[in-house]
């Protein structure tokens, strides 16, 4: 009764939890394009184009990637043969333990009449599958505390769905081994298999049981002679060798009997196998109801997201269904951290510190964006930076296993934010070449924006030099400030400028304009000399430190050897880190 | 001989045909290539950031090529300048190299500067020499007109780099001699390097860097319909007009992934092989 009342609880709470989490993909947004698609209309266009793709012959494609890339995991052998090791023994043990033994009564029986759990085939594969899950577990845990890879890391939807699925084998396999030891249980089948059976038949079957069956009884013990045993072994063919294989056939279980034995009669009189019982169902149970919520939810959602990236393409693809696969894809994470090892800035998190530089870990704060969840200044500042440094090489997307476009994903997200009007410094460094090649994606008039914006908030005043009054104070405005330019060996050399404008001549953008002060603020040579004289308002006021290009011409043709780009390099470090201070102090207040 | 081989960032979005292209003419001129899969990004963009995030990840590849006892060979000028510049920085200073080495350790890495960076044109003209690339030549070129443009990061600042005179460089013209992002600024100043070019007399242009293919090729492409410039001046990367040279063929060389076209360039050796 508790057991069929648990069961439907939590199948209603799997069930709605499945309901509600994949209503998210098509109620939920990515990006800047998806906005404007309702969700009725994703959910028709997701019905035609399944239906059109399940008709065509695209369908090899998708019977090719599920062969390839579900049931056989190439691309993760390909990548790591340990990591393939742990996950085809979780994804076959999982699988077939939850076929042959969960749902014993609905695929087993019906497939085998004669089967019953504790004959053979049934008790070896079951054990077997279920080593294969703790010989998997049991890599998973080496490789995350063990080996330690560097930039895998453990959230806390990992160690659940490890301590979830390690109660649910552990309790099984002591539930197996207690029930072998059981003398209460043993009594139990004798009063019910046993008909017409007179004492000393019972007697020799006890001694039986306990000699080969391994039965702790309180009374029976061996040794026991030749004479008793074939008596029992005759009783035991009569009445139960229909239904009992040898327990040694279940050999994880058997062990752990050989281990508890001396405590057998003990745990048997404390009920221990009906405990064992309860915990082992609730937590499969447990596992079922929270399994939309957590990691494991990846059984379903990755496959999915693997078979949609198959024969979807941006810019071919009806863009509602990118919108609707963008969302599946981050249910489809299972948080393997691939990407974050083979991320190519992944190292900078160990300058940084900033957790959201790591591709794994932009997923659970873009899944927080996405779903309108309250972040506060700080965390959004976090996800924004961790977004924009990234080189855009595509390494992510090629290795994710779960078929994940990241590349783009990262791309919309940080387009959204951006057009959020949350400044971004990173857009004036290299970084947003890719960004630059995606212009006309953007809108042309548009594109600018954000880069304005960051300019804005680096400016002291809020405004580029040119607005600004011109009259330069007598005092430094930060004295010694400029001691602090130490990061950079080389970049203290400024103070051996004589401001010959050698650097400011060399300088190819300067040269490009006119009437360069207009567009650049101050001009390289200028930059030293406001150096040298402390005036930091004057030079983080200036647009030339962030279209400098880094030629290092002026540095070069410098006759006072100061190095001036090495220079301009430390004072954008320097105006950035000041521009993010200002910047949480703001939304602090 | 053998090298690491350092991917730029840029190359598997938009210059595949230069990691094509490089590896079918080292592999002609019998350079062993070695692919690292855990390098990284070189650290150029992070320097405008963080100078300890850019000398870390600088000095991660850095160390993953002494790790394989070989030195690390780029093919970007501003892979070559970072990694020259950090090289520098790990071998002067001791204090910056047990810093970054301390956190390396993390990984089970550390850099003694046992190796260096080389770019692949110093590699080309130094340790292969142009007499030893010349013998293996096939077809020339005779009569094309291309312009070299060497980048920044290959010359300057020069005591890093040490390749070249950095106000009159000749290394990269003797190789091609073999055979005898994007804003306004961006747009004004590739517009102002291809006119120069054009006005020179040249036909094509050179270039050995990403970042200055990038400019040339796709910014030119932009450049061309957005500015109504009709002048066209297509740069090809160096492994593609050594490639070519060698007798490889351009679909290996990835000709066809240029933007603005550089077909012509085999259409003339073709041409030529004819009459």
């Amino acid at each position: 009764m508790f057991f069929t009342i648990t069961l439907y609880v939590s199948l209603a709470i799997f069930g709605l939890g499945l309901i509600y989490k994949v209503s998210t993909w098509f109620r939920y947004t990515v990006g800047v394009e998806a906005r404007d698609v309702p969700p009725s209309q994703r959910v028709l266009a997701f019905v035609k184009g399944l239906t059109l793709t399940l008709f065509s012959p695209r369908i090899l494609t998708l019977l090719k990637v599920f062969v390839l890339d579900v049931l056989l995991q190439i691309k993760v052998l390909q990548q790591d043969s340990l990591k393939w090791a742990m996950h085809m023994c979780m994804y076959y043990g999982f699988t077939l333990l939850l076929l042959m033994h969960g749902l014993d009564k609905i695929v087993t029986a019906a497939l085998f009449p004669n089967y019953y759990p504790t004959v053979n085939p049934f008790l070896f594969l079951r054990n077997l599958f279920g080593i294969l899950i703790i010989v998997g577990i049991g890599i998973a845990l080496y490789r995350r505390f063990i080996l330690r890879v560097a930039r895998l890391r453990t959230s806390p939807m990992d160690l659940y769905a490890i301590i979830i699925l390690a109660i649910i084998m552990i309790s099984g396999f002591l539930l197996e081994g207690t029930k072998i030891t059981s003398y209460s249980k043993f009594q139990d089948m004798v009063e019910e298999y046993t008909i017409q059976a007179d004492e000393e038949e019972l007697r020799t079957l006890e001694a039986y049981w306990v000699a080969k069956y391994g039965v702790v009884s309180p009374e029976v013990k061996g040794p026991f002679d030749a004479e008793t045993l074939a008596a029992g072994q005759e009783a035991h063919e009569i009445s139960c060798i229909e239904c009992h294989s040898r327990p040694q056939w279940g050999f994880t279980g058997y062990t752990l009997a050989k281990i508890t034995k001396p405590a057998a009669l003990l745990l048997d009189r404390a009920h221990a196998s009906s405990l064992l019982w309860y915990l082992h169902f609730l937590a499969c149970f447990m596992g079922l109801a929270y399994l939309p919520f957590s990691k494991m939810f990846h059984i379903f959602t990755t496959p999915l997201s693997l078979l949609a990236n198959s024969v979807m393409e941006k810019g071919k693809s009806e863009p509602a269904n990118i919108a609707t696969r963008q969302l599946l894809e981050l249910d489809a994470c299972m948080h393997c951290g691939t990407c974050s090892v083979q991320c190519r800035v992944g190292v900078v998190f160990e300058a940084m510190h900033n957790a959201n530089i790591l591709p794994s870990e932009k997923i659970p704060s873009v899944k927080a964006l996405v779903a309108g969840k309250k972040l506060n200044g700080e965390e959004i500042r976090d996800i924004q930076e961790g977004l924009h440094l990234c080189t855009n090489c595509f390494r992510c997307t090629v290795v994710c296993p779960a078929g994940i476009n990241l590349q783009e994903l990262w791309f919309n997200v940080r387009e959204t934010l951006l057009e959020k009007g949350e400044p971004e410094f990173l857009v004036l460094s290299p970084l947003s070449l890719y960004r630059g090649l995606m212009k006309q994606s953007l809108g042309q008039t548009y594109y600018p924006d954000p880069i304005n914006l960051a300019l804005k908030a680096i400016y002291p005043a809020g405004i580029p030099l040119e607005m600004q009054d011109r009259t330069i104070p007598l005092v430094p405005s930060a004295n010694g400030w400029s001691s602090t330019l130490h990061t950079s060996v080389q970049a203290k050399t400024f103070s051996k400028c004589f401001s010959c404008v050698t650097c400011t001549n060399a300088c190819p953008v300067v040269r490009n304009y006119p009437n360069p002060i207009e567009f650049v603020g101050m001009l390289p040579h200028q930059i030293m000399h406001a150096a040298g004289m402390g005036l930091w308002d004057l030079i983080f006021s200036s647009k030339m430190l962030w279209d400098c290009l880094g030629c290092y011409q002026c540095q070069e043709h410098c006759p006072q050897s100061v190095r001036v780009a090495d220079v301009l390099y430390e004072l954008k470090n320097m105006a950035i880190t000041q521009a993010r201070k200002k910047l949480v102090k703001q939304i602090e207040k | 001989m053998n090298f690491v081989l350092l991917r730029c960032c840029t190359t598997p979005i938009v210059l595949k045909q230069y990691e094509w292209s490089t590896n079918a003419v080292m592999e002609k001129l019998g350079i062993g290539l070695l692919d690292v899969p855990e390098l990284g990004c070189c650290g150029y963009p992070l320097r405008n950031i963080n100078f300890k995030a850019h000398v870390l990840a600088t000095a991660r590849n850095l160390a993953l090529s002494e790790k394989e006892n070989l030195d690390l060979l780029t093919i970007c000028n501003c892979c070559y300048g970072t990694m020259k510049y950090v090289d520098n920085l790990m071998k002067d200073d001791a204090s910056i190299r047990n810093d970054v080495n301390t956190t390396l350790a993390k990984e089970g890495l550390r850099y003694e500067g046992d190796i260096t960076a080389r770019h692949i044109l110093q590699v080309l003209y130094e340790d292969i020499g142009i007499e030893a690339i010349r013998e293996k030549v096939v077809r020339t070129f005779d009569g094309l007109k291309i312009a070299t443009h060497y980048g920044c990061h290959i010359l300057r600042p020069s005591e890093v780099t040490q390749f070249d005179n950095p106000h009159s460089p000749t290394k990269f013209d003797e190789l091609v001699d073999l055979w005898g992002i994007n804003n306004e600024l961006s747009l004004d100043l590739t517009e102002n390097k291809l006119k120069d070019a054009k006005q020179s007399g040249a036909d094509y242009l050179c270039v050995a860097c990403s970042y200055c293919q990038i400019q040339f090729d796709i910014v030119q492409k932009i450049l061309l319909s957005q500015r109504g410039i009709e002048a066209k001046l297509p740069s090809i990367l160096y492994p593609q007009l050594l490639g070519l040279s060698l007798g490889i063929d351009g679909e290996t060389l990835g000709l066809a992934e240029n933007r603005v076209s550089t077909s012509e360039i085999e259409w003339f050796l073709l041409q030529k092989a004819a009459s």
